[in-house]
């Protein structure tokens, strides 16, 4: 699924350049679910980015599902984000204006799927992820687990080959952090690929695997072993 | 179809700022429809007073005052030239007349013929206009306006009744229907006496303009032309060759028409000004909108948006706002004209070409001051729009 090979990202902080990425190198097949963990400035996100095709490497070689993306243009990396990354943020990131139902539909919508099959999809998802009496609440009038519940059912609804995850219990307290890690487990044993980002090594621990980053690099592997 | 129901919802979620940046819009299409039906209503009622004169007036005016060979004969031979219905000379004056204790001040003196009645199309209320033998024998006797008679006489009798001009009585022997005020003045105020009579009165002997009607306005031209040729003889032998000027209402029109249009115009550029201000600020508030909304571009774009996708969804609200705006600007200027009809006294309609082309032009500010800001909102990159806070 994910093939990286020595790759680099660097940003200029005025006069001094700094290495958020250096030479990072790893693989993960499909239907994994891996936990990149590292402390703050580590190059977490950096490495998410590029993951999920929202920004390219410096240098080295990136392939998603055998595909070298760097050469695709800006709007081919739309279309493969919409159909085959799902997107979950720390701080949630959906549109305050839209209801829940509204912002799932939403990367349907940049598919060009049809408003009546869109809806079906969305109220499907939401009611997998157990928000089936709250979809047409907007973002503000829901609880932080409730709205990262919408945002992993948004990242869901197109059915992606490959779910991404930003610190997604980050801003939320431990009850709710381990109901929303629960989904997660469930959204693994149904088969879906999953990157998981954090800074804590407890959640990583739900992973099959952590791949731990410090300083831009890979520090080393854990496999946690499989719970059957 | 997407786009549009997301610009819809965008507008929607910010009500006031959204209304604050058609405002600008409301007031330039009101402000250029308004204007130019103002401009349109002042020819309008300027050429409908020319109308009212009569189109196939023609006034024939003799420059020279020595070797004059036109006389009362003269003019009752144009009577009978090629496409010619009537001929009258005239000779004005204004002056205060007096009946009784009244005064009437405003008085506007004609000396003519009879047939001066059908070519200014006036009508008599009562009593008879001025005769042939009224004119030849330098009868002092006059026709005047509803207002002339209402001022001298009120209400009582006027036929018979005898007011003073300059000391000279004269007997009211007929009254004009109402004429009504135009632009070109009151037609009430008139006190119309026979030519020989002026001419002794004003102290001008001859004549020197002549008031012609045509057959019809489909013989002006030809009435002019055999006017022309009759002068031409008569002025054989004249020293200079400026000697006389026939005008038709046609040319007088056409001047007018000229000077509204450009009025017109005018005033439909200062209004346009309002309407690319009102553009200025349709960019200013898409583009506080733009930095405002990052985040949500940048959320966009990693769920799936293209740079098309962003940037028709920032050109249509731009587009809705102004299309709207202008809408509402043309529901404004429909009331305004509305309102102002009885204040300018003029009748004020919208032409259907003018608000097409106000509601085109803020359409086309919409899509010229919101290609920027969509433009600008298009090419964010995911990961820059992602951490904006
Ligand atoms: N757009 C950027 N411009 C400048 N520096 C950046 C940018 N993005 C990330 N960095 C720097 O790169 C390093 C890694 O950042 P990030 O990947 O966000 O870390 P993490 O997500 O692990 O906290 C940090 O030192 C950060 O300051
Ligand atoms: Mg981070």
């Amino acid at each position: 699924m994910i093939y990286m090979q020595d790759i680099s990202k660097c940003y200029q902080m005025g006069s001094e350049k700094v290495h958020a990425l250096n030479q990072v190198s790893f693989n993960i097949e499909d239907g994994e679910y891996v936990a990149i963990i590292g402390p703050s400035g580590s190059g977490k996100s950096t490495l998410m980015n590029i993951i999920g095709c929202l920004d390219i490497q410096d240098s080295g070689t990136y392939k998603l599902a055998g595909e070298d993306v760097s050469r695709y243009s800006s709007r081919k990396l739309a279309k493969l984000r919409s159909t085959h990354i799902g997107f979950i943020f720390q701080g949630f990131n959906l549109l305050g204006k839209l209801n829940a139902l509204e912002n799932v539909e939403l990367p349907l919508i940049y598919q060009g799927v049809s408003r009546k099959l869109r809806r079906q999809r969305a109220e499907q998802v939401l009611e997998s992820v157990g928000l089936a009496d709250r979809m047409k609440h907007r973002p503000s009038e829901l609880s932080g687990g409730q709205q990262q519940r919408v945002a992993i059912a948004r990242a869901l609804v197109s059915n992606p080959r490959l779910i991404l995850a930003d610190e997604p219990t980050g801003n939320l307290d431990t009850t709710t952090g381990n109901e929303i890690m629960d989904l997660f487990a469930k959204l693994h044993a149904q088969n879906n690929t999953i990157v998981l980002i954090t800074h804590d090594q407890g959640i990583a621990k739900r992973a099959e695997r952590s791949l731990q980053i410090v300083d831009g690099k890979i520090q080393h592997e854990t496999y946690n072993g499989r719970d059957d | 179809m997407q786009s549009i129901q997301m610009a819809f919802k965008s507008i929607l979620g910010n009500k006031m700022r959204s209304f604050l940046t058609m405002l600008g819009i409301i007031i330039g299409v009101a402000s250029v429809v308004v204007l130019v039906s103002i401009g349109q209503g002042a020819n309008q009622s300027v050429s409908d007073s020319i109308q009212k004169m009569g189109t196939n007036l023609l006034t024939v005016n003799i420059n020279t005052r020595r070797n004059n060979p036109i006389n009362l004969e003269r003019v009752k031979e144009m009577r009978t030239l090629e496409g010619v219905a009537q001929a009258c000379p005239v000779s004005t004056s204004s002056g205060t007349l007096k009946a009784g204790l009244q005064q009437y001040e405003d008085g506007s003196i004609i000396a003519t013929s009879s047939g001066y009645d059908e070519i200014r199309n006036y009508s008599l209320a009562r009593g008879r206009f001025i005769t042939e033998p009224d004119v030849t024998n330098r009868s002092f006797v006059a026709v005047i306006g509803q207002e002339v008679a209402e001022e001298l006489f009120g209400s009582a009798q006027v036929l018979g009744e005898i007011f003073t001009w300059k000391g000279y009585p004269f007997t009211v022997v007929g009254v004009l229907n109402e004429i009504g005020t135009s632009m070109v003045g009151s037609g009430d105020n008139l006190i119309i006496i026979p030519f020989t009579v002026g001419e002794r009165l004003f102290f001008r002997k001859g004549i020197n303009s002549i008031y012609v009607s045509a057959l019809s306005a489909e013989n002006v031209s030809i009435a002019q032309e055999s006017l022309k040729t009759y002068m031409d003889a008569l002025m054989v032998g004249a020293s200079s060759s400026n000697t006389y000027n026939i005008y038709n209402q046609t040319t007088a029109l056409e001047t007018l028409n000229s000077a509204t249009a450009t009025l017109t115009l005018m005033l439909g550029g200062i209004a346009a000004i309002s309407l690319l201000v009102g553009g200025i600020g349709i960019m200013n508030i898409m583009l506080v909108s733009v930095s405002e909304r990052t985040r949500e571009i940048g959320i966009r774009k990693a769920i799936g948006a293209t740079r098309r996708n962003i940037l028709s969804q920032f050109l249509i609200e731009a587009l809705v706002v102004s299309l709207i705006g202008g809408l509402i600007g043309l529901g404004v200027s429909v009331v305004a004209t509305h309102l102002l009809t009885p204040v300018l006294k003029m009748t004020l309609t919208i032409s259907p070409s003018i608000a097409g082309l106000a509601v085109c032009f803020s359409i086309a500010v919409g899509i010229i001051f919101g290609l920027y800001p969509a433009n600008k909102a298009s090419k964010l990159l995911p990961v820059v729009a992602l951490r904006h806070e």
